[in-house]
């Protein structure tokens, strides 16, 4: 029998016998791309973190948790806290300007001037992070343009590059057009139908955002922060150009690991493991919570 | 149930101020019109449909009141005060969306007692209106279902709870039954008939759909063009149609134009296009001659018959074109020997041989047609 051609699966009746094979022929690529690329060395890396004081060109000893153990001295500690701190704070930040902006352009921009207006929105992401962090730098420095318009204007000058501060301003900058991205997609299928159904029920308008707006939007709302606060929690360049001495986070502490002096692999590593572990947990709670209606149907 | 809400209206008119008013309203989007000089009165307790082909602005009508527009010009009503300027979520109204527009993110249950938590209404008295709405439409069993969960009727009376639970002044159906079959829809009509009883508030139905107006409605405003072309009970809007657009929207019917040439008391003589003469009963004061009029003979009253019938009335010699079986009656077009075709319809008789091209008589007393002022 001679099954029927389907127009998903071209190739069906060519390889009928074995249907393992249009499986294998679509994810074999891939696959191994990311067999080669993602699982192998990160399985690597689980084994140096467990190797205890692996230093690149030495002899090393058995397996143990020694580099886990490290990370918990409070000095690492508030490397760690430092790195949720500015990711939480530009994720949060990142939300608090983008919505305003992607709730304009979705719903309120006029239709014709729509898309010009998103493509000047990621324009910015079409150049390098690099030179954007360097750009910031030059914004930010002491004899800078912040601070020659502020004197221009009468205001005290600020002293932000090297400190925290501009690592939260470059970070909510580079990452912005993301979220603004990634909300307005969600913003655009909002039914407005419905918020005249709750003005039709009494609600005022700000009662129809906060009860049919957000949560209507929570699956973008909740895409969009998890984006951004993987990508801050892990970013090397604005810290490192931006923050300088004071504003040490994790992935500026892997780097100095694996190239600084002391080439301790085995604590990079595990400190590395961390990260990894950490985003996934971001992951999963966003699967398990980000969309409360997919979750109640099945 | 009709004759209680006709009859209640009409003391109305004398007694209460009316629920619903519109005076002179305009509206405009852009260069369209999508209502123009709308005078509408709508009294407390009526059945009230606003009937009209898509695009006539009766769901526009039905915006302006519920406040989702604000008029280009006149004045809104609702219960004697002037709403032009309140915002939809200040006024006594409710409205059932023709997309039912349920929050698909919160549970019948949640979507019901929506508008009594907006009004801070304690949590005892949110759960037995909510349980009382539920009752009402009979959904008691899925309270705690999603509306995705739900079928297209499910979803309609939902959408009905919702609003009625309010206990709205005036309730807003804007094509509430449109997107069921044709089986549920006829149930569904049942139910809010007995709803309206039940609960004697005003409802406004918009709708395109003929039958639901005639069979639900206490009083109808025919709407075309953003107007209003006629507004009476279904009797008045069916049996004495005021213009052709309302006559031929109304039912089926054969619209003969042509110009009157006799006037006698209630009746005037009409010669159409084609020089056939007929007597039709005149609504409307004595006419002059040749005025451009148009006469109105539904299908139904007009009889078929294989010999000449007896004097009186409008009598036509002609032949059958087109023969169509539908069970209980047939439907046929009569070409007639000036020219025009009728359309007829007989009930199923077994007086039998009428075929195509069959010669036949066709008849009807000038009581069975209207003359109506050309459009």
């Amino acid at each position: 029998m001679t099954p029927v051609p389907s127009p998903l699966r071209p190739w069906a009746d060519r390889f009928a016998p074995r249907r393992w094979l249009g499986p294998v022929a679509l994810l074999g690529p891939g696959g191994v791309w990311l067999l080669l690329l993602l699982v192998l060395p990160t399985l690597l890396i689980l084994e140096i973190s467990l190797v205890p004081g692996l230093r690149l060109g030495q002899p090393s000893g058995g397996y143990g948790l020694g580099n886990y153990l490290q990370i918990l001295q409070p000095v690492y500690l508030r490397v760690i806290g430092r790195s949720l701190a500015f990711a939480l704070g530009s994720t949060v930040l990142c939300l608090l300007l983008g919505f305003p902006v992607a709730y304009w352009l979705a719903l309120m921009s006029p239709q014709r001037w729509r898309n010009l207006l998103l493509v000047g929105f990621i324009l910015p992401l079409w150049t390098s992070s690099l030179l954007r962090a360097y750009a910031w730098a030059a914004i930010l420095r002491p004899s800078g343009v912040l601070n020659t318009i502020l004197t221009a204007v009468g205001l005290p000058t600020q002293n932000w590059l090297n400190t925290p501060t501009a690592v939260f301003i470059g970070l909510t900058y580079s990452f912005l057009p993301y979220m603004v991205l990634i909300l307005y997609a969600s913003l655009e299928k909002l039914d407005t139908r419905l918020l005249e159904a709750a003005a039709d029920l009494g609600a005022t308008p700000s009662q129809g955002f906060w009860k049919i707006t957000v949560p209507q939007t929570l699956p973008g709302i909740a895409a969009g922060c998890l984006l951004v606060f993987i990508s801050t929690l892990g970013d090397f360049v604005v810290p490192t150009l931006l923050g300088g001495a004071s504003s040490m986070n994790i992935s500026r502490l892997i780097y100095n690991q694996f190239l600084g002096p002391t080439r301790a692999w085995g604590f990079g590593s595990a400190l590395s493991m961390v990260l990894i572990l950490a985003v996934s947990l971001a992951i999963a709670l966003l699967l398990r919570y980000g969309d409360k209606r997919s979750v109640s149907e099945t | 149930m009709a004759q209680t809400v006709q009859s209640a209206a009409t003391t109305a008119t004398t007694e209460t101020q009316p629920d619903v008013e519109l005076r002179q309203v305009f509206k405009t989007f852009g260069a369209d019109t999508a209502v123009r000089q709308l005078d509408l009165v709508v009294q407390p307790g009526e059945f009230f449909s606003i009937l009209g082909p898509s695009g006539c602005g009766k769901t526009t009508t039905l915006r302006l009141i519920a406040g989702f527009e604000t008029p280009s010009a006149g004045e809104v009503l609702i219960q004697g005060t002037s709403v032009s300027t309140v915002p939809a979520h200040r006024r006594p109204v409710n409205t059932v969306f023709q997309s039912y527009a349920l929050f698909d993110h919160m549970t019948v249950k949640d979507n019901i007692a929506f508008g009594l938590k907006i009004r801070r209404l304690g949590t005892a008295q949110v759960r037995d209106r909510v349980a009382e709405a539920l009752r009402l439409v009979r959904m008691e069993t899925m309270a705690n279902r999603y509306p995705a969960q739900l079928s297209g009727g499910q979803q309609q009376r939902v959408a009905l709870a919702r609003a009625l639970v309010n206990r709205p002044a005036v309730m807003l159906l804007d094509e509430p039954l449109g997107a069921l079959d044709q089986k549920l829809r006829k149930q569904m009509q049942v139910e809010l008939a007995n709803l309206h009883r039940q609960l004697g508030i005003t409802f406004i139905l918009v709708t395109h759909d003929q039958e639901e107006a005639l069979s639900l409605s206490g009083r109808i405003a025919v709407m075309n063009n953003g107007q209003i072309e006629q507004i009476g009970t279904p009797s008045d809007i069916y049996d004495r149609p005021r213009t052709p657009f309302v006559a031929d929207f109304i039912g089926d019917t054969n619209l003969l134009p042509g110009r009157v040439d006799q006037t006698y008391p209630a009746q005037v003589q009409v010669t159409t296009e084609s020089g056939l003469r007929v007597l039709a009963q005149s609504t409307q004061s004595p006419r002059p001659t040749v005025q451009n009029v148009v006469v109105s003979v539904r299908p139904e009253k007009i009889n078929l018959s294989l010999s000449a019938p007896g004097s009186g009335g409008n009598c036509y010699q002609g032949q059958v074109s087109h023969l169509m079986y539908l069970g209980t009656h047939l439907h046929c077009v009569v070409r007639l020997s000036s020219g025009e075709a009728l359309t007829v319809r007989q009930p199923n008789r077994a007086e039998g041989a009428i075929t195509v091209d069959t010669p036949v008589y066709v008849h009807w007393t000038a009581d069975d047609c209207l003359v109506l002022n050309a459009a």
